[in-house]
């Protein structure tokens, strides 16, 4: 056993950051917290830079159980990248829900270390261990806003649909730990071989696994709890959960089914492609009639994460740099549109698409944000989406998926229409009410990042794709 | 600061570039600051030119041999790896060295020309994203990034035809050279396609090695050749070749320092530039290359019968520009670099100066077109009268000014692919591009006699001479029309086709039989003109009464325009409308319908989300248990058989 503690500095930062934040929480006067949300900012942004320090490492830590790659430090940026953004957006809006400012960004934290732990897991134990530490922090996060019923509604729904999702993978990890005998994902492969190769317990414990990690990327069927979670939570914990959350269960899927069943890419490689098509599918379709526009952008992650799952489905080094290319790019745009949603029910109280009428004449800055970010989702050049998708689907059809492809490509012809249809509202029709909208300045930080950040890697994505593929050759090399 | 420019050619086009990006987001309202911010970026990338200028010519022998190249990976995918850079040889030193002096002038020019628009800022901001976009294409290391900056040049160019976007005529003549030069861009795009899918790359120097050997992929020479007047298209459309030069002359319509910057010395000459960079490709197939000689010799001749003509200065000027555009191509269509790049650069020079010297004329004659509502502006502004008239002599191709030497250098190219090619064709284009010479002598002496000399003929106008910013530039580049051909003297040790060239360089001894005959030519033009217009010994209206059809049909430009408004009022228009009636009943239904049962099925799914907690884990369950069962049931390999993929 190797305990080189130091390989584990980025997870021991982010705890001592939490833990820190909690306690200078208690120990300033209430009106003086509100600095927290920008402290939380100023130390994930250290944390990111040092994440860099830790490419090229490939170790595996306490006999496999956890894996410092560049993989697992690809996605850590990932979840800090959007830590980063939504903590500095949401610093006035969480003074507005009132009690426990400091506690909402100390959860904001744990479960980004959740997610950290669940991208670096190499057991079994590790994984859940990971995966509860972010779904619990969800739970309180998604219910913070106590004497909202909306809020309280996500916050039990989750809660109970999470609890039943957990069970699931539970019982889909403890079939698989009964038929191999082992924990460690790497020593699977060989095991099930040994054992005599696919039997239908097995098959039965793959698809629990489909179905507990479908749960948190929101796959169709799992994804019914979504829209309704999506819509009650606070603005900011919704942006987090759209894209923290959804890329963590994205790092431990990719690593558990490529590394565990290497041998049966069959098996699940199909179960994968249906459920891609049925998710795109699903995501674009329902989205159309949506009035409100979180629901809208819930159905429209449920979309992307149909997208992305087709990375998974090439499963190889092509297709997964395509799914991290495509999450991290996922997070500005997921984030940015988030933030004018926020801004906009902060000070109007609305998050009905009909009310974002003449947005683009009450705040430009706001309207472009979001015509940005909802034209990258729809993968128009030159915007990044363009370049993430170029990247994903090329790698699935010389797979030789091209009905997959082209079912992304017709609906996400159709998913335009209901961006547009925004984009049509903020910039065709005529305000109601003309008053300006007044954009905080972290809030209007996060603005400008999301928007430079998703043209610039539309127009120049080879440094982002660069680093992708690292950490999807990493992936490969390590196991 | 040699080595610095060397290293860092990336900031000449930055600069223009940052400079456009400033004025856009902060100077706007500061006008004299935008002009300072502008001219400074622009100066500043005439000097690191001069300095890689510099750099090549002292170490000629390795950039001759290969290229200096910086790149960077802008886009990489498996089997396609796109690259930005820059390229340093002496051709692109050449062109940048020309493109930002003649930028840089123009600029003080404005300085003058422009005082007191309403859109000074916004003028000077479009020049720096112009000079951007052209330096980007000169010093372009691939024929992608080419076609990049070669769309932003057509971009500036609308925008600064249009720049007077409240005059109809502006309008409509921007749209013209949009419309037209997007129509020869396809055919360019088309030909960069099939390179990029036959040979895998658009790198210059990487195509420069595999062209020649292209049966090793799988290409024949009659596919080479489509390929190559494909994406001949694009110059055409571009240097205002015959049959879509029709834009050039309406492009006159933009502000007069444009018309000197982009419509003489820059933008046309980028589809001249193009063929030479990829001169390779049309020498690999001869057939293409005697298109590209005809055309351009074709298109030499025929501007120049036009100009013969036409009344206003500018229109005469921009006929000239076509017709020496012409000249170019034909160099290049006899596969000498040498020849149409060292005529692209006097041709810079002196063109320059005449558009700015008609600039001038305009200037003192507050915007009064007709060059016969001129006379004797000799007395009134002599700076200009010198300096055109060097600028005449350049282009009429009396030695030593610089458009002799070049345009012998063509002649004697052309001639040399009949004596020495045995090339019959070739005999025709050389006696073409002998009248063309003759022609071009006749008709800008003409323009010169009738507007410099005799008597003022309006007597409503007030001429006066042009403010000293915008004679500056008069005279450096007056200077350079008068020296700037002596660099390819054929006596000289190393003259200009040593530095820039493609392929040996050999010692030509000079052909002194071309080299008197055209200068007979040139003189026999010149003193009809003299005959005609300054000593009037033969009425020139008699003359246009007794030919009256040749003279009608010239004026009219051969009708060009008139045939392409009938073809897009009745073909193309008809076609319009039936595509109309296919789009709107049987498109539009199938869309309609397509859109509406896609909302219809969005609602239905809809309905599938109760809000009910147990409905949700119902779902959930279920799912797991479906996927269990289609597992279990199917098997895995009926499924991967009807989902495919492969295995």
């Amino acid at each position: 056993m190797d305990a080189n503690y130091s390989l584990m500095a980025i997870e021991i930062a982010t705890a001592l950051l939490a833990i820190g934040v909690l306690i200078i929480g208690l120990l300033v006067p209430k009106e003086q917290r509100y600095g927290l949300g920008y402290l939380v900012t100023i130390g994930l942004t250290g944390i990111f830079f040092l994440t860099f320090a830790f490419y090229g490492t490939n170790t595996k830590l306490f006999g496999g159980m956890y894996i410092v790659d560049d993989f697992s430090i690809f996605f850590k940026q990932i979840f800090l990248a959007a830590g980063i953004l939504v903590t500095l957006a949401a610093t006035l809006y969480v003074k507005k829900i009132g009690a426990n400012y400091g506690e909402f960004f100390v959860m904001m934290v744990f479960a980004t270390l959740g997610m950290m732990v669940l991208s670096s897991a190499g057991d079994f134990i590790t994984l859940y261990l990971g995966l509860e530490t972010m779904t619990i922090t969800f739970y309180i996060l998604a219910g913070f806003k106590k004497g909202d019923s909306k809020s309280a509604e996500a916050g039990v729904k989750y809660l109970i649909l999470g609890a039943m999702s957990s069970a699931v993978l539970l019982y889909g990890l403890s079939l698989i730990y009964g038929m191999t005998g082992t924990v460690i994902v790497q020593d699977v492969a060989a095991l099930i071989t040994a054992g005599g190769g696919m039997q239908p317990a097995l098959i039965v414990g793959l698809v629990f696994l489909v179905a507990g990690f479908g749960f948190k990327i929101s796959a169709v069927p799992f994804q019914m709890w979504s829209p309704d979670v999506y819509e009650g939570a606070p603005t900011p914990v919704t942006a987090f959960l759209a894209v923290g959350s959804k890329a963590a269960a994205f790092a431990a899927l990719i690593r558990f089914f490529l590394i565990a069943f290497p041998d049966y890419q069959a098996e699940w490689k199909v179960l994968f492609a249906a459920l891609a098509a049925l998710t795109i599918i699903v995501g674009n379709l329902v989205a159309i009639p949506q009035t409100n526009i979180k629901r809208m952008l819930a159905y429209s992650s449920i979309a992307q994460a149909g997208y992305i799952m087709t990375g998974v489905v090439a499963a190889d080094a092509a297709g997964i740099k395509g799914v991290a290319f495509y999450l991290m790019l996922y997070v500005f745009a997921t984030v940015g549109a988030f933030t004018v949603v926020m801004n906009f029910s902060s000070n109007t109280g609305s998050d009905e698409i009909k009310d974002y009428a003449g947005l683009a004449q009450r705040s430009p800055l706001m309207a472009a944000v979001l015509l940005v970010c909802l034209l990258s989702m729809a993968g128009i050049p030159p915007l990044a989406g363009f370049a993430g998708k170029i990247f994903l689907f090329s790698s699935i059809v010389s797979q030789g998926y091209l009905w997959l492809v082209i079912v992304g490509l017709v609906m996400s012809m159709a998913s335009v229409y209901y961006y547009l249809s925004v984009a049509k509202v903020m910039y065709m029709a005529d305000p109601t009410d003309n008053t300006p909208i007044v954009v905080p300045v972290g809030a209007k930080a996060t603005l400008l990042l999301t928007m430079g950040i998703t043209v610039f890697l539309g127009v120049y994505p080879e440094p982002l794709s660069v680093l992708a593929t690292i950490a999807s050759k990493a992936l490969f090399m390590i196991n | 600061m040699v080595n610095f420019a060397l290293e860092n050619a990336w900031l000449i086009p930055f600069l223009p570039f940052m400079a456009f990006v400033l004025i856009a987001l902060v100077f706007k309202p500061l006008p004299k600051v935008s002009a300072f911010v502008a001219i400074t970026c622009m100066l500043t990338s005439f000097v690191l030119a001069i300095q890689i200028g510099i750099g090549v010519f002292l170490d000629a022998e390795r950039f001759i041999e290969e290229p200096l190249k910086h790149t960077f990976t802008w886009f990489s995918m498996s089997g396609l790896t796109i690259e930005m850079g820059t390229q340093i040889d002496p051709t692109s030193a050449m062109m940048l060295f020309v493109v930002t002096l003649v930028a840089s002038l123009v600029q003080i020019y404005s300085l003058g020309y422009m005082h007191g628009d309403v859109g000074f800022s916004r003028f000077f901001a479009y020049l720096s994203l112009f000079a951007m976009s052209m330096l980007g294409l000169v010093i372009a290391p691939n024929l992608l990034q080419m076609f990049v900056f070669w769309e932003l040049v057509g971009l500036c160019s609308y925008l600064l035809i249009g720049f007077w976007f409240f005059k109809y005529s502006a309008r409509e003549a921007a749209k013209k050279a949009f419309i037209t030069t997007r129509t020869g861009d396809f055919g360019l795009l088309l030909g960069l396609l099939l390179l990029q899918i036959n040979f895998g790359t658009l790198d210059l120097v990487k195509l420069g090695e595999m062209i020649p050997n292209f049966t090793q992929y799988g290409l024949t020479a009659s596919g080479l050749t489509v390929i190559a007047i494909i994406l001949f298209l694009g110059p055409i459309g571009k240097s205002g070749q015959f049959p879509l030069h029709v834009w050039l002359p309406d492009a006159m319509e933009g502000p007069t320092p444009v018309s000197a910057l982009i419509h003489a010395a820059t933008m046309v000459v980028a589809g001249v530039y193009l063929v030479g960079r990829s001169l390779i490709l049309f020498q690999t197939v001869p057939a293409a290359m005697t298109f590209v000689a005809c055309i351009g010799a074709f298109t030499a001749l025929f501007a120049a019968t036009i100009a013969v003509t036409q009344v206003e200065m500018k229109k005469i000027l921009a006929y000239s520009t076509v017709s020496q555009l012409g000249y170019m191509m034909l160099a290049l269509g006899c596969g000498s670099l040498t020849a149409s790049m060292f005529h692209l650069m006097t041709h810079a020079f002196f063109k320059a100066l005449m558009f700015l010297g008609a600039g001038c004329v305009l200037h003192g004659m507050h915007n009064e077109l007709n060059i016969w509502k001129y006379g004797g502006l000799k007395k009134y502004m002599p700076v200009t009268y010198w300096t055109f008239l060097i600028g005449c002599l350049a282009i009429a191709g009396i030695p030593p000014f610089a458009g002799f030497w070049s345009k012998d250098e063509i002649l004697l190219v052309t001639y040399n692919m009949f004596a020495h090619g045995h090339q019959p064709i070739y005999l025709v284009l050389f006696i073409m591009a002998v009248i063309t010479a003759g022609l071009t002598a006749f008709y800008m002496f003409r323009m010169f006699f009738i507007c410099f000399h005799g008597e003022l003929r309006d007597e409503h106008a007030h001429p006066h001479e042009a403010p000293f910013s915008m004679l500056i530039a008069l005279f450096v580049l007056a200077a350079l029309s008068i020296v700037g051909g002596l660099v390819g003297m054929p006596w000289l040790e190393h003259p200009f086709g040593y530095y820039v060239r493609l392929g040996h360089f050999e010692h030509e001894a000079p052909n002194y039989f071309i080299m008197f005959g055209s200068v007979i030519v040139a003189c026999i033009g010149i003193f009809t003109a003299i005959t005609i217009y300054l000593k009037k010994s033969i009425s020139h209206e008699a003359l246009a009464e007794k030919y009256k059809g040749i003279y009608t049909l010239l004026y009219n430009k051969y009708y060009i325009d008139e045939i392409y408004l009938w073809l897009i009022h009745n073909v193309l228009d008809g076609l319009g409308r039936f595509l109309w009636w296919v789009d709107i009943t049987i498109v539009d239904g199938i869309v309609d319908g397509v859109g509406k049962s896609t909302q219809g099925l969005g609602s239905i799914l809809r309905r599938a989300q109760t809000g009910k907690l147990q409905h949700y884990a119902l779902v959930l369950f279920a799912g797991v248990v479906i996927l269990v069962v289609i597992m279990a049931m199917t098997g895995t390999s009926s499924a991967s058989s009807m989902l495919g993929g492969v295995r």
